[in-house]
């Protein structure tokens, strides 16, 4: 077995510098690497380009770079409802980049899988595709589309071992497996570090061989966008 | 009486079709859910990674690692899935998912549908949308048929940047059913008390009535 653990978030993320490229997981605040995020506050690192569903919001998750100004780029499907990001970018002081969510999926993917482009159908005919290579297959139009090119991901799983081996909980899985695929250095912070062995071979979501460093994450907040219940009757 | 927008949600429920995989966007369509005809049995697929999307979770019950694309919190039904986010696309561009339902700022005659960015307004992003109506087999977009000014939305040609070409086959808007076909919008169904002069009027694009126009049933 290769291990891959790292004692915390600091020894994880050695090597971080400014102006590189992160993929970093999660779906609005569901499944993002806290950790990891916060100790990306604190080494003050600047000019990042953040490949992202989501920028998070104004007080937590990756809006939490963007009050301290470190991030230069975003490249995300949703921006939603962030001032401060709004602010920045109407000011010319973020480059913000939009593509449709299946397309940042699969770029992720291409990008760890070795596939250097691919067609796809999402935002042909309209100004996605502006400047793209297009092509008709089987009478349909489709987009070229190309793999990303990112220094580091920041996956956050529910459960892993020493191995690097991976299993998510719930929504939280997201974009996870194909940026921890992507990343030149992947970082993953975990609820449950296991022991090797506790986890089930045939229950694995991502194998080991993703994945460069995994620490057990602390101090969860996990916390929920949009809050909706059925009443009690 | 024009529709509300619980009413339009019931109309769009009664195209659902048996053993139907549907995706539902964020607004009028989420509350299609609401509406499934009796015997009719329907899976919902939510575009961040879950199939079998149950309703919301009793209070106290909800669960930060298990939302839908809108962000809330939701439950999982026996016999749902969780999956990835490439895998989720992978569904819905390979079209294993029948059914796409959302909402749009404008709809044009030719099947084009504007539905995520106003210029020179903040732009949030497009989401699934363009993954989902660039490959649905069957969209039904749910809208109002006239914007607050009582302006059409159902146009000539969209004004604003677009979604998805020529991919909008049907609209249920709160005065109408119409189909999208051969450049035209036609009209199969008034909302109840509605005239057809009324939709002609609230209708921008070129609208085809063929012979008596049937008041919505529900």
């Amino acid at each position: 077995m290769i291990n891959k653990v790292v004692k915390n978030a600091k020894e994880a993320l050695q090597g971080v510098e400014n102006g590189m490229t992160f993929m970093l997981g999660g779906f609005g605040l569901c499944g993002i690497p806290e950790n990891s995020i916060t100790e990306l506050v604190n080494l003050g690192v600047t000019d990042l380009t953040c490949i992202s569903n989501n920028a998070g919001v104004d007080d937590f998750g990756l809006g939490l770079l963007l009050q301290k100004r470190q991030i230069k780029k975003m490249i995300s499907s949703y921006v939603g409802e962030n001032d401060e990001f709004e602010r920045q970018m109407l000011s010319g002081e973020l480059d913000v980049d939009l593509i449709p969510q299946g397309t940042l999926a699969e770029r992720c993917r291409a990008t760890g899988a070795g596939i250097p482009a691919f067609y796809t159908p999402a935002g042909y005919g309209t100004e996605v595709a502006e400047g793209k290579e297009t092509r008709e297959f089987d009478g349909k139009m489709y987009v070229l589309e190309h793999a990303f090119d990112a220094q580091f991901a920041f996956v956050k799983a529910w459960k892993g071992d020493a191995a690097g081996n991976l299993i998510f909980k719930g929504t939280a899985r997201n974009f996870n497996p194909m940026m921890a695929m992507a990343g030149k250095t992947t970082v993953v912070e975990v609820e449950e570090l296991v022991a090797v062995g506790e986890l089930d071979p045939n229950q694995i979501h991502t194998p080991g061989i993703f994945v460069q460093r995994i620490f057990q994450g602390k101090g969860y907040e996990k916390r929920i966008e949009q809050r909706t219940v059925t009443p009690k009757s | 009486m024009a529709l509300t927008k619980q009413e339009i949600a019931q109309r769009i429920a009664q195209e659902l079709q048996d053993k139907w995989y549907v995706n539902l966007g964020i607004g009028i369509p989420t509350l299609v859910a609401n509406y499934i005809p009796e015997g009719i049995d329907v899976e919902f697929q939510s575009e961040n990674g879950l199939l079998g999307m149950g309703p919301f979770p009793d209070e106290g019950t909800e669960d930060a690692d298990l939302i839908n694309a809108g962000k809330q919190t939701v439950t999982i039904l026996e016999g749902g899935s969780l999956f990835d986010s490439a895998m989720s696309f992978a569904m819905i561009r390979g079209q294993h998912v029948q059914l796409t339902v959302l909402g749009a700022m404008e709809v044009a005659a030719n099947g084009d549908i504007a539905n995520w960015k106003i210029p020179g307004r903040m732009v949030k992003g497009m989401g699934g949308a363009m993954d989902l109506v660039a490959s649905a087999e069957n969209i039904i977009v749910a809208m109002m048929h006239t914007n607050k000014k009582g302006e059409s939305k159902l146009l000539k040609q969209c004004s604003l940047p677009l979604t998805g070409v020529g991919c909008v086959k049907k609209v249920v808007t709160n005065l109408a059913v119409l189909e999208i076909k051969g450049g035209a919008f036609h009209l199969l169904e008034r909302a109840p008390g509605v005239s057809v002069e009324e939709i002609q009027n609230a209708t921008e694009g070129t609208l085809i009535v063929n012979g008596e126009i049937p008041e919505m049933q529900f």
